[in-house]
């Protein structure tokens, strides 16, 4: 048990990396906070939830957009309500609308900054004045290998992704002295819903530039994220680990 | 307590420093040895132990516990 009555808040922790990375942290002992934005993902929370009560931890389900400031603001209240602290965050909903930036509409940039940068800073602002207080902090921001490398058809979540490695050097520097360490995951490609819809072929391009040859499971995602919340992670702070099976070197 | 005794106190448990050490004339920075993050932690310490908001502009200008001190008074009137 590396993480024992530690309460993690994941946000966007309905699906995905983020439904993983939940089962993986209350395997190691957390009770965990679910948001997730979307009513539609209200079921899929819902078993997130009885998964984790079967390890025997706490779990809660917190329906909140992290885009809105101030519905993060509230959650994170109510976060606190129903546990009493927040030991690790873990800055995980992301949303992709992906094109060429010649077509890309004002929207579509405005939508995936929303929840993918801002709601970084909405939750991280709200929740590390809680934090402080208790002197103990693990802030951990899902990135994305497009942020570092760039990605053709995605200027907006490569811009977003990019801007969360800037936002947790930053916070890494600014609460070091709180006990409070920030960092980054920059994910590969990685077999979720979200590339469940390329074509084939894309796939199989982009398979060849993974040195690992395979497509990355959420799993491995989670396992980073256990890592920089456990106590072996105490002295890494703003740094950025790439679990892409090599595809960025 | 009046309300110096209450900066004090917090004081004394924000900044790690003996009760003698804080003086209405004590700069928080210059003498009591916080931090720009400290600041911060103090005026949320206020707002908490007098239950009220204090507005940026006039956390910006809290230098010396007398100014902390005037600025709660004005605050609770």
């Amino acid at each position: 048990m590396r993480l024992k009555d530690r309460v993690a808040l994941i946000t966007g922790a309905s699906r995905g990396i983020g439904a993983a990375i939940a089962l993986k942290l209350a395997g190691e002992g957390a009770d965990i906070a679910i948001n997730y934005a979307n009513s539609a993902c209200r079921q899929e929370a819902e078993t997130v939830k009885k998964q984790i009560e079967a390890f025997g931890r706490k779990a809660c389900i917190f329906e909140a957009n992290v885009a809105d400031f101030n519905q993060a603001a509230a959650m994170t209240d109510a976060v606190i309500g129903e546990f009493g602290k927040i030991d690790i965050l873990v800055n995980n909903a992301g949303i992709n609308r992906d094109n060429l930036l010649v077509r890309m509409k004002e929207e579509d940039w405005d939508a995936v900054l929303g929840v993918n940068l801002k709601g970084v800073f909405n939750v991280t602002k709200a929740v590390v004045k809680y934090m402080m207080k208790q002197r103990y902090g693990r802030i951990i921001s899902i990135s994305s290998v497009v942020g570092v490398a760039g990605n053709a058809g995605q200027v907006n979540y490569a811009a977003a992704k990019a801007g969360i490695l800037g936002l947790t050097k930053s916070v890494a520097k600014e609460v070091a002295g709180r006990n409070i360490t920030a960092n980054a995951i920059a994910p590969g490609f990685i077999r979720t819903a979200m590339t469940a819809n390329l074509p084939e072929k894309t796939v199989a391009e982009t398979l060849k530039f993974i040195p690992l040859g395979r497509m990355g499971e959420a799993e491995d995602i989670a396992k980073g994220v256990l890592f920089f919340a456990s106590e072996e992670a105490d002295y890494v702070t703003g740094q950025t680990l790439h679990i892409d099976g090599g595809m960025l070197m | 307590m009046d309300t110096f005794e209450r900066v004090r106190k917090i004081a004394c448990d924000q900044l790690s420093v003996e009760e003698d050490a804080v003086k209405m004339e004590s700069a928080f920075i210059d003498d009591l040895g916080a931090d720009s993050l400290d600041i911060v932690e103090l005026i949320m310490a206020f707002e908490e132990e007098f239950e009220i908001e204090i507005p940026d502009e006039k956390a910006e200008k809290i230098r010396t516990v007398a100014d902390a001190v005037k600025m709660l008074d004005e605050e609770l009137k």
